[in-house]
């Protein structure tokens, strides 16, 4: 592939040393900017009080103290709320692949009265800014209407908003609609109903979009911030982000550090796994994310 | 009945209800009893289902209810009608301009950083034949952070004692910051942060953007003997302009919506206000000062509604016109 700079500037011998200089800048200067931070993280949850507030910092912590990371665990309750923020996540996950694909396949290939009056109101919510509409979401939550019931302090606060997702349900249906519809209908003259058609036929044919899907609500679920510090006012139900941030007052703070070490470890590790899913992800779906 | 209102394109004819879809696939059936018109709309609204109550509850009704509680107020339990007056009292508050001041600077800012840095890394991040992979999941890895542990993280780099980033001031002998401490640099340190935090999904969409870029454009630039900068400005950012329009777009509607960098790193407000933002304001009137303004925190966020619809307005202008590219 060719770019700025073409392949014969970078044969020649001054080429080259320039090339080979700015890579090695390159590299050095963000492994300083990105993993540095993390290395500091990490390493700060292995030091003393006093050393974790020394200047100048030590590079290398001078005496390895496991046990930080053991109070961390123990006294911030990491493991508490490392359960919730999964529980949250993967709810959410469950609900949003149940209700968001129904309701795509249905748009996309069973094609009700109506069907595209309700995607153009689903997608005209993508012009909402969330922000705008917090306080309101926050009565209903509150109090449902019609049913009244109060959703505070309970998992589906934060797993049934996530499914009225436009986005997700514009991405698979996009997908669906790539789906040859002879398909379908070589199934509908076998007599399959079409939920079978859905699963034994979309759905299989649909394990990248689901990926995708699925990594984005995992994600976005252990990133928010204001909705579930706003519904989950327990702190025995609170996830990583909140949890850690409202019992840190008066902890020390090697062990605020080693909590968040550990609070970053998971997402950090599924991306490492997924990163090829992740990246892919991003460049098909991000931009109108 | 269907199909005729909504501006969505299909290759549905403006049939009567239910004559196409499902039936038309099943070998030209096409007459079929009303019975089972309705039994397969039933079905497939069925799937529907989920997801409508979700959107009715959580999205539809609540975008009627912040107008209707714009105009109202409630106090104990009861709710009247006070026509403009939330309005009036927002404008009245000096926060209001204190926050909007603030989040046009932060959005400012956030735009000479979280805009150009992105785009000025992807370009470089192009013209690398090595380490590819890697610096690619380098800028990325903060994204995946939980933002607690990323602003914690700047919170002690920033403290102006025993912070890494007067360390390395110092070590340099060059001037110390008071960084979050000081009204003239928090905003800039919460960009700062933000920046770092967020600049990975930048970053990766433009340089998807630019692998998309022909390679005989610049074969065609260097015949014509243009150097790199020419070669950047006469044929990389032309190829990738419709992108950098549509995310700089975006990132004014995320940017001014703006709230958990600030709220993590100086409790919101800041040192006199310095980064109360607009999302933080309509948090205060609602949440955090015991009154429940809810009427006023609605109106506050209607407010900025209409100043992000500009904005919205022209993104989904540019993105109509990118589909039909």
């Amino acid at each position: 592939m060719r770019t700025i700079v073409p392949q014969t500037q970078l044969n020649r011998p001054l080429g080259k040393a320039v090339y080979w200089t700015v890579l090695t800048v390159v590299v050095v200067v963000f492994t300083l900017v990105f993993i540095g931070p993390l290395y500091w993280l990490v390493t700060g949850g292995l030091k003393s009080t006093q050393e974790v507030i020394q200047s100048p910092p030590t590079l290398f912590p001078s005496e390895i103290h496991w046990g930080t990371y053991a109070t961390a665990w123990r006294e911030l309750k990491i493991g508490r709320l490392l359960f919730n923020t999964v529980y949250y996540a993967f709810g959410a996950l469950a609900f949003q692949l149940v209700f968001d694909v129904a309701a795509a396949y249905s748009l996309s290939k069973l094609r009700p009265v109506l069907g595209n009056v309700i995607l153009g109101m689903m997608l005209a919510t993508l012009m909402i800014p969330s922000a705008v509409l917090i306080v309101p979401q926050y009565l209903t939550v509150l109090d449902l209407p019609l049913l009244h019931l109060n959703l505070i302090s309970t998992p589906w606060a934060i797993w049934l908003p996530t499914v009225a997702n436009a986005f997700n349900i514009f991405l698979l249906k996009r997908f669906f609609d790539s789906i040859p519809q002879d398909l379908l209908a070589a199934a509908a003259i076998d007599g399959a109903s079409p939920l079978r058609t859905l699963r034994s036929i979309v759905l299989p044919m649909s394990k990248p979009i689901l990926g995708v899907v699925s990594i984005f609500a995992v994600v976005n679920v252990w990133k928010d911030f204001l909705w579930p510090m706003l519904v989950q006012p327990n702190p025995a139900d609170q996830t990583l982000n909140i949890g850690i941030r409202s019992l840190a007052t008066g902890v020390p703070q090697n062990v605020i550090i080693a909590a968040l070490a550990i609070a970053s470890a998971p997402t950090i590790l599924f991306f490492l796994v997924f990163q090829r899913s992740i990246m892919s992800g991003l460049t098909s779906g991000g931009l109108k994310g | 009945m269907a199909g005729t209102i909504s501006p969505y394109k299909t290759n549905r004819r403006s049939a009567p209800a239910g004559s196409g879809s499902a039936g038309r696939g099943a070998g030209g059936r096409e007459r079929s009893g009303l019975g089972q018109k309705v039994r397969r709309n039933l079905s497939a609204h069925g799937f529907l289902f989920g997801a409508l109550v979700c959107f009715g509850f959580f999205t539809w009704y609540p975008m009627v209810r912040e107008v209707v509680m714009s105009f109202q107020k409630t106090k104990r339990g009861r709710t009247t009608w006070v026509g403009f007056d939330n309005l009036r009292r927002i404008f009245d508050d000096p926060d209001f301009w204190h926050a909007w001041r603030n989040t046009f600077l932060f959005t400012l800012l956030a735009l000479v950083l979280g805009f150009a840095l992105p785009f000025f890394v992807a370009v470089l991040l192009n013209e690398l034949r090595h380490a590819k992979a890697y610096l690619r999941i380098l800028v990325y890895l903060p994204v995946m952070m939980p933002p607690v542990a990323a602003v914690l993280l700047f919170k002690y780099f920033y403290n102006p004692d025993y912070g890494l980033f007067n360390d390395i001031l110092r070590t340099l002998h060059l001037p110390t910051s008071a960084w979050l401490n000081s009204p003239d640099t928090a905003m800039v340190s919460v960009v700062i942060a933000a920046t770092w935090m967020n600049m990975g999904g930048a970053t990766l969409i433009y340089l998807a953007a630019l692998q998309g870029i022909p390679g005989e454009l610049y074969e065609a630039a260097d015949l014509d003997g243009a150097g790199l900068l020419r070669k950047l400005w006469h044929v990389t950012i032309p190829q990738t302009r419709l992108i950098l329009s549509l995310l700089l777009l975006l990132q004014i509607v995320a940017t001014m919506q703006v709230f958990v960098e600030p709220f993590l790193l100086t409790g919101g407000n800041g040192p006199q206000n310095s980064t109360m933002t607009v999302v933080y304001l309509v948090y205060e009137y609602a949440f955090d000062l015991g009154g429940n303004n809810y009427g006023v925190a609605s109106a506050l966020g209607l407010v900025m509604l209409v100043v992000l619809a500009g904005f919205s307005a022209l993104y989904s202008r540019l993105s109509r016109n990118s589909d039909n590219d």
